[in-house]
């Protein structure tokens, strides 16, 4: 609180003192340090307060307890899982994610706008239902598995069956980042491009591409942030074997179903600080791609 | 103004007192028994209000055992809590708000009632499984509940152990019997029902692993004549313990009332109606009664074979323990 008021007061006085006295540069926006006060304290209430929790039941245990608990062959295993599905739905999403995206964009046709809200539907829909109504699905005799089963195709309680309600969940991230980018592209840009000899696939590579990258990144990195958390929809579907469908979520459900809060956290923090590492790296892909596509052009 | 005010507050505070004088006891459960205890209350109300001549309001929080254990413990106001493994019970008298001697506070370790496992096969038994032996068949598919994740799963795995066991095997012997059932294991349920849907709706498996009293409820919610139910030779006995949460009881003064609706449990119609909803009462008269629901089978407890579930919890079901090493040692 006291963070907040003490940088409340300034931006108080800041209409009433056109001099400022020594501050070195007024911005031209106002209200910089209320904001600033108002993110901190956002941020820790809503953030940082129940992760640093988290940190401290961890500290419960001692650090060989700590590398046992999060390195036993069956977390190890969960974690291959659990990060290389999430990358592949992840991947999966940019590509087909963009395609949706290009779709309703650039073309019209009739039923366009329940298509658009379709997209949504995997935000909205309880993710226990999702899992369910996909192993319904899949499963041996589902509406499609009794076809894929036969030529021996298992999705359902399989790890493909994690990376298919992987996919469903991300979905919209990707259409959702890219599309209002999408919409702000200047067509005059391709006309242009076109009229100085273009192939179609130069435009999509040199012009259209890195227009979108930056948003692709980040649709990319929330549809795989929000992967590696998921648990609802992938339980049902995953047939939750050790060693072989076990997702990390179900791994830390496990250890709370046996009142180990500390082994439970142990686990998290580790997954936490993995997916904070990814989402750093895919944060500094993106600094990178746009200082390059500024530079040279 | 005033005069009115008073006689306004006085309304309130007699309208609020009427409220306050029937006592409310919440009840923290596990899920299956939600409708075993929604039958149990009523039928406590009206035994309450004719032996002390009140009242009362009874509240239900069902979820999954240990999720209501932990609930319970980081401060929920449930004033019993009935549960279906000691370990959750176990864990609420570690964390101080359950008395330390629970166990003896209720007649029968204080578990009125009490289930086994047993299979649930298709109709007709097209594979012609008899007894735990059947299971370790090759081409047999088992569908049973993950021991990480539940209850159900830890006591199908201790009663398949000690079945083997009691057949005079040795603990290598008991684990390479495990493991071989676990071999045809294709799904492993998250937890009880998760596993009735997976053998049910995905017709998965060829013989489902559950409690008795599961088998009530897959014949009322998916028709009877769908699976017929297989009483293995051997089973383990599966206590539903009860207790009264001390922490709850002392501020809101309902230790009597507490007591008197744990109690009531052990009562003749108390009985009637766990039997009635498929969990084995201790009363042998009323478990005669039902004879045709429970078909008798041996049963051994915990207690007998593993000293006690907190430590078949250590020695099986711990990171590292004896389930983990039927996945993770080839």
């Amino acid at each position: 609180m006291s963070s907040l008021s003490s940088v409340a007061s300034p931006a108080a006085v800041l209409p009433g003192s056109p001099a400022g006295g020594k501050r070195a540069a007024r911005r031209v926006l106002p209200g910089f340090h209320l904001t600033l006060g108002y993110t901190v304290l956002y941020l820790s209430l809503i953030v940082l307060i129940p992760i640093s929790a988290l940190f401290f039941k961890t500290f419960t245990l001692t650090l060989d307890q700590f590398w046992v608990a999060v390195t036993s062959p069956r977390v190890l295993a969960s974690y291959r899982l659990t990060f290389g599905a999430s990358l592949i739905a992840a991947l999966v999403n940019l590509v087909f994610g963009m395609l949706v995206a290009w779709v309703l964009v650039r073309y019209t046709f009739p039923g366009k706008k329940l298509v658009d809200a379709l997209v949504d539907l995997p935000f909205a829909l309880p993710t226990a239902v999702a899992g369910i109504s996909l192993t319904a699905l899949l499963a041996g005799n589902g509406w499609l598995g009794q076809y894929l089963e036969p030529m021996g195709i298992k999705l359902a309680f399989t790890p493909a069956g994690v990376v298919i309600a992987l996919i469903f969940v991300g979905l919209p991230f990707v259409v959702r980042t890219v599309q209002p980018v999408l919409e702000d592209a200047e067509k005059e840009l391709e006309e242009a491009a076109t009229s100085l000899g273009a192939t179609r696939l130069q435009i999509f590579t040199k012009v259209i591409l890195p227009h979108i990258m930056p948003a692709l990144l980040t649709g990319f990195a929330m549809a795989f942030a929000r992967a590696i958390g998921e648990y609802g929809s992938v339980i049902f579907i995953a047939g939750n074997m050790p060693m072989i469908s076990e997702i990390t979520p179900l791994i830390i459900i496990g250890k709370l179903e046996q009142y180990d809060y500390a082994g439970a956290t142990a686990v998290a923090v580790v997954m936490l600080v993995l997916s904070f590492i990814l989402l750093l790296v895919i944060n500094a892909l993106q600094a990178w791609q746009r200082r390059n596509a500024g530079a040279p052009a | 103004m005033t005069s009115k005010f008073k006689i306004a507050l006085a309304t309130l505070a007699l309208v609020t007192g009427g409220i306050s004088s029937a006592q409310t006891l919440l009840n923290g459960s596990y899920d299956v028994a939600r409708e075993f205890y929604k039958d149990y209350n009523a039928a406590f109300i009206a035994h309450y209000k004719k032996t002390a001549g009140k009242d009362v309001k009874i509240d239900q929080s069902h979820g999954g055992s240990s999720a209501i254990a932990r609930s319970v413990a980081d401060g929920l106001d449930a004033d019993v809590v009935t549960m279906n493994t000691s370990t959750d019970v176990e864990f609420l008298a570690n964390a101080g708000v359950v008395a330390k001697d629970w166990a003896k506070r209720f007649p029968d370790n204080a578990s009125p009632t009490t289930s086994t496992m047993l299979f649930l096969v298709r109709n007709g038994n097209p594979k012609g499984i008899k007894d735990w032996d059947d299971l370790v068949k090759p081409g047999i598919q088992v569908i049973v509940v993950n021991p990480k994740t539940g209850g159900n799963g830890r006591y199908a795995y201790l009663a398949a152990w000690g079945y083997a066991k009691k057949k005079g095997a040795s603990d290598a012997q008991a684990a390479e019997f495990v493991g071989k059932l676990y071999k045809n294991v294709p799904v492993l349920g998250k937890g009880g029902r998760d596993a009735t849907t997976v053998f049910l709706q995905r017709n998965i498996g060829d013989v489902l692993i559950t409690f008795e009293s599961e088998v009530l409820s897959v014949n009322k919610e998916f028709g009877e004549g769908k699976v017929d139910a297989i009483y293995p030779s051997i089973s383990i006995l599966a206590e539903n313990p009860v207790a009264v949460v001390e922490r709850t009881v002392a501020k809101k003064g309902t230790a009597d009332l507490a007591k008197a609706y744990l109690n009531y449990l052990y009562s003749d119609e108390g009985q009637e109606i766990a039997a009635r909803h498929a969990l084995r009462p201790r009363s042998q008269a009323v478990l005669k009664k039902y004879a045709t629901t429970f078909k008798p089978v041996q049963l051994f407890t915990v207690q007998e074979l593993f000293g006690s579930l907190s430590e078949a919890q250590k020695v099986h079901f711990n990171d590292g323990g004896q389930f983990d090493k039927l996945y993770t040692v080839k």
